[in-house]
């Protein structure tokens, strides 16, 4: 019924809102739209709506309010099976009384489709994961990470047009982890699939996605590209989730375009990039990336605002040094240097000047 | 490459074989384990294994015939029952002083009771001729003492029997005889007997020798009473008087040889054992109670289980019941059909209560769980007897029914004291033992399958059939063992409810033991019980797995 207005629209979330116990709201006024083909990922912390937002999307969970629409046709009264939407669970939920093969065959099953056509497309998917040698197998003969392209290959044995999966590398360890967030996305890319993609890990939701929707308190705190995402948070929250930042606090003295002179609680005036504050005199939360901090002056442009700092410790980490300081009276504030040949290895007690471009100092909320 | 010699066995450090010093050091556990379990299984075994092991052994146990007509048994060894002749007089005669001795000790109407099992009137003609086997004696006892009266006293019998002071003594009678008691009796008579027969006397009145010292046994041992001041039993008269009847006691001289000599003279009229009998009753001159006799002779027999399958061990061998006698297979077939409605029925609704069990948040599920396992707080037989409340004619159920319109007073429905109320009552009784496997079962079941499953393109329906059911399958065979096995041995429910038409075959067996006291019947349909399901069960395990049943 509702039309699409997007015509680049395939999924598409229009002030969708759902409670639970009709008291509090899980999901709060969410409007997302994804282009076709994209790799979109839901990250946040546990209990911020990103689950429900999939479990909507796949039909298990009503929205309470708002509309979602799938290749623009409203999909809220549309049962699961019929949405045609491929899923990959956290524990896989491959039938455990059914063999890999006759896992895959399911979906074709239910479809009506052929038994030779059948066989030649279970036999495709797991070769597609590698997986062919397997069929007769059952699941509890598997290992995690072969459980895990069994689901992944399950979920796209019929083809659909979109797949959700649900935080699918949780159980496995790092390196297998970063294994398959390689192969998932290139699966994903190379089949032209639309993918949403829900997970906490940061690192996979920054190496995975196209795009990653940042959720918090059930609404999404930003929705972005990776890169900017990280180099460009619109908010405090989505700064201190994403990566590792340094936040000073001080006050808005003075705003012209898009600069900003803050004062710190300590009294020092800094030069910043005005995100979303708006007047003088409010409180914000001004951050910094730790590898954006220069030691260095000679390579910081002139006019670039320097701070009078303490080293309070010294960590070699290999391919960085990690230095901790205490700069404007906070004890936690981390610079990132490379390891090269002329960088200095402050020893603690040292006192040394810091500083940044105006850019990289976004004020933000407090 | 092994450093190791790769001959032999592997040694431990200190050269000993490994599996040795292995054992060793496992063997301080395994006495610690199996002390831990000893007194369970001490209990078990004292208390269950030994007990049924002796009861089912009672199925094929039948030395009572031997132990209490131990002579009469052995003369019918050379009978051959298929003829149309009567056992020759020595088993007559043989009959006579058993059943003579068995009287004494009461021991008659047991053998009696044993026998009707196979041949109605057995019981009463034990009964009576125990009570009439006096009359031959005491008319013999007349006849001797009207040639001398000495052959009435107690004390005459003790000299006749015990012979010279220096004659030799019979030793063999007297243990033999020990035996013969003891038997019968069915425990030791021990003791020391004051009394011991003369082997001449032994040699020159066998029977009397005999049956003498088997009364001097009795009363000494047994009663406690003087031999020299008890009246000796009508049996030995009989037998002195088929003695002397072909005794040469001219040579004798010991005590009373002269009176012997006497007795001799008068030529007392030998006892006819075959007419004492057939006087006593007509059916000893059938040949059908002395085929009945000789069949069940054998100390193990399989007639218990042939009556359990509604057949009988005749001479000729094992043979149909007559027609109205044919319960028994009916009731094993009934109990096992009734049994698989009970499962089935017990299934059906337990699979629904589990499935909202194993779904529900855990705070409501538990107070539903209350109201599954309520009905364990409760009395069965209060359980079993609210269902009598309840199905009765002019019972809640029927009132209802009458109130409602739907059935007319005068033509209630009949719902107890048949399969229906058998079936109804057992069915709520056993659910429990349903819903819990199925419960654990359902429980462990991620919801996830589910949702996969119909993300999957599956149906609500397809989903729950190909991927839900299935993996409820363990639960399901788990507690239709667990309700078919108990239902199968179910008593007092049916006892209750089940009128005639809707008992079970444990209600015949509770019969068999409790009221007529056929212990052997009774310990061969609980055997067969036991086989069936047993079959039962390694045919489900040959073919579900019995690795696929989980209680929890």
């Amino acid at each position: 019924m509702a039309e699409s207005k997007n015509n680049d629209a395939f999924v598409e979330f229009e002030r969708v809102q759902k409670s639970y116990d009709g008291e509090t709201l899980v999901v709060k006024d969410l409007n997302l739209t994804l282009p076709k083909g994209e790799f979109l990922t839901m990250l946040g912390p546990s209990g911020s709506g990103k689950t429900t937002c999939l479990m909507m999307l796949a039909g298990f969970e009503t929205a309470t309010h708002g509309d979602i629409r799938l290749d623009g046709v409203g999909i809220n009264n549309i049962p699961p099976h019929k949405r045609g939407i491929g899923m990959v669970f956290q524990n896989y939920a491959l039938f455990p009384h059914m063999t890999i093969a006759e896992n895959l065959s399911f979906p074709l099953e239910v479809r009506k489709i052929g038994k030779s056509e059948r066989e030649e497309k279970v036999k495709r998917a797991l070769d597609m994961v590698e997986m062919g040698d397997f069929g007769g197998r059952r699941p509890a003969q598997l290992s995690g990470g072969q459980q895990q392209r069994v689901a992944l290959s399950r979920a796209l044995v019929f083809e659909p047009e979109l797949v959700l999966m649900d935080e699918p590398l949780g159980a496995l360890d790092k390196q297998l982890r970063e294994k398959m967030q390689f192969e998932i996305t290139n699966l994903a890319h190379s089949l032209g699939i639309t993918t949403v993609y829900v997970t906490h890990d940061q690192t996979e939701a920054l190496t995975m996605s196209d795009r990653v929707a940042v959720f918090d308190d059930g609404r999404i705190q930003q929705c972005a590209p990776p890169d900017q995402l990280y180099e460009e948070p619109d908010n405090s929250f989505v700064a201190q989730f994403i990566g590792e930042n340094n936040t000073l606090l001080g006050t808005i003295k003075e705003i012209k375009g898009d600069q900003a002179v803050v004062q710190l609680d300590d009294g020092e005036l800094i030069d910043c990039k005005p995100i979303n504050v708006s007047k003088v005199g409010e409180r914000t939360r001004v951050s910094i990336r730790p590898e954006r901090v220069e030691f260095n002056k000679e390579r910081l442009q002139p006019g670039a605002h320097t701070l009078k700092a303490e080293v309070l410790e010294f960590i070699y980490m290999g391919d960085i040094f990690r230095t901790r300081l205490r700069v404007a009276g906070n004890d936690e504030f981390i610079v990132k240097t490379r390891n090269a040949p002329d960088q200095v290895r402050l020893t603690p007690g040292t006192q040394v000047d810091i500083g940044w471009l105006p850019r990289d100092c976004r004020a933000l909320d407090a | 490459m092994s450093d190791i010699a790769d001959t032999g066995p592997v040694l431990a450090a200190d050269g000993t074989p490994l599996k040795r010093s292995l054992a060793r050091a496992l063997r301080v556990q395994k006495t610690r384990a199996l002390l831990l379990i000893a007194p369970l299984l001490a209990f078990v075994l004292i208390s269950f294994i030994w007990p049924i092991g002796v009861m089912l052994f009672r199925s094929v146990e039948n030395e009572i015939v031997e132990n209490t007509l131990p002579n009469t048994v052995k003369e019918l060894a050379t009978w051959d029952g298929g003829s149309q002749e009567l056992p020759p007089q020595s088993a007559f005669e043989a009959l006579y002083f058993d059943m003579f001795a068995a009287t004494e000790l009461k021991r008659h109407t047991r053998l009696g009771t044993r026998l009707n099992y196979e041949k109605t009137g057995i019981s009463s003609l034990f009964r009576q001729s125990g009570r009439k086997l006096d009359d031959p004696g005491k008319d013999y006892r007349k006849a001797l003492g009207a040639v001398t009266s000495d052959i009435t006293k107690s004390a005459t019998w003790l000299e006749l029997i015990s012979g010279a002071s220096d004659a030799a003594r019979s030793a063999p009678l007297v243990a033999s005889q020990r035996q013969r008691l003891s038997t019968l009796d069915d425990r030791q008579i021990k003791g020391d007997l004051s009394f011991s027969p003369s082997a001449d006397i032994v040699q020159l009145l066998p029977r009397a020798a005999r049956e003498y010292t088997a009364f001097a046994l009795y009363t000494e041992l047994v009663d406690g009473k003087d031999v020299a001041k008890t009246k000796p039993w009508e049996s030995v008269y009989v037998a002195l008087a088929a003695d002397l009847s072909d005794a040469d006691v001219s040579g004798y001289n010991g005590p009373h040889a002269q009176m012997l000599r006497d007795l001799v003279a008068a030529d007392v009229t030998a006892p006819d054992f075959r007419a004492i009998f057939t006087d006593i009753d007509k059916d000893w001159g059938a040949l059908e109670t002395w085929r009945t006799i000789q069949t069940h002779s054998k100390p193990y027999t399989s007639g218990y289980f042939l009556n359990a399958i509604d057949m009988q061990k005749t001479p000729e061998g094992a043979m149909a019941q007559p027609e109205n006698k044919q319960i028994l297979v009916k009731l094993f077939i009934r109990t096992l059909i009734m049994s698989l409605i009970i499962m089935g029925s017990c299934a059906l609704l337990a699979y629904p209560v589990a499935w909202i069990l194993a779904n529900l948040p855990a705070r409501k599920a538990n107070i539903l769980m209350i109201f599954v396992l309520l009905p364990f707080w409760t009395s069965l037989l209060v359980r079993t007897s609210a269902w009598k409340v309840m199905l009765q004619q002019q019972g809640v159920i029927n009132d209802v029914l009458v109130w409602l319109g739907l059935v007319d007073d005068a033509d209630r429905l009949i719902m107890i004291n048949n399969q229906f109320g058998t079936i109804v009552a057992m069915t709520h009784i056993l659910l429990p033992f349903m819903i819990l496997p199925m419960y654990s079962v359902m429980q462990t079941i991620n919801p996830s399958y589910l949702r996969a499953a119909k993300s999957l393109g599956a149906t609500n329906w397809t989903a729950f059939w190909r991927v839900y059911f299935p993996q409820t399958i363990p639960g399901i065979g788990a507690g239709a063992i667990l309700v078919f096995i108990l239902s199968i041995g179910y008593y007092i429910t049916p006892e209750i409810v089940g009128g005639t038409k809707g008992v079970f075959i444990s209600n015949r067996i509770a019969y068999h033991i409790s009221s007529s006291l056929n212990w052997g019947l009774a310990a061969a349909l609980g055997t067969i019980l036991l086989v069936v399901v047993l079959v039962l069960y390694w045919a489900y395990d040959k073919i579900v797995g019995i690795d696929n049943v989980k209680l929890g």
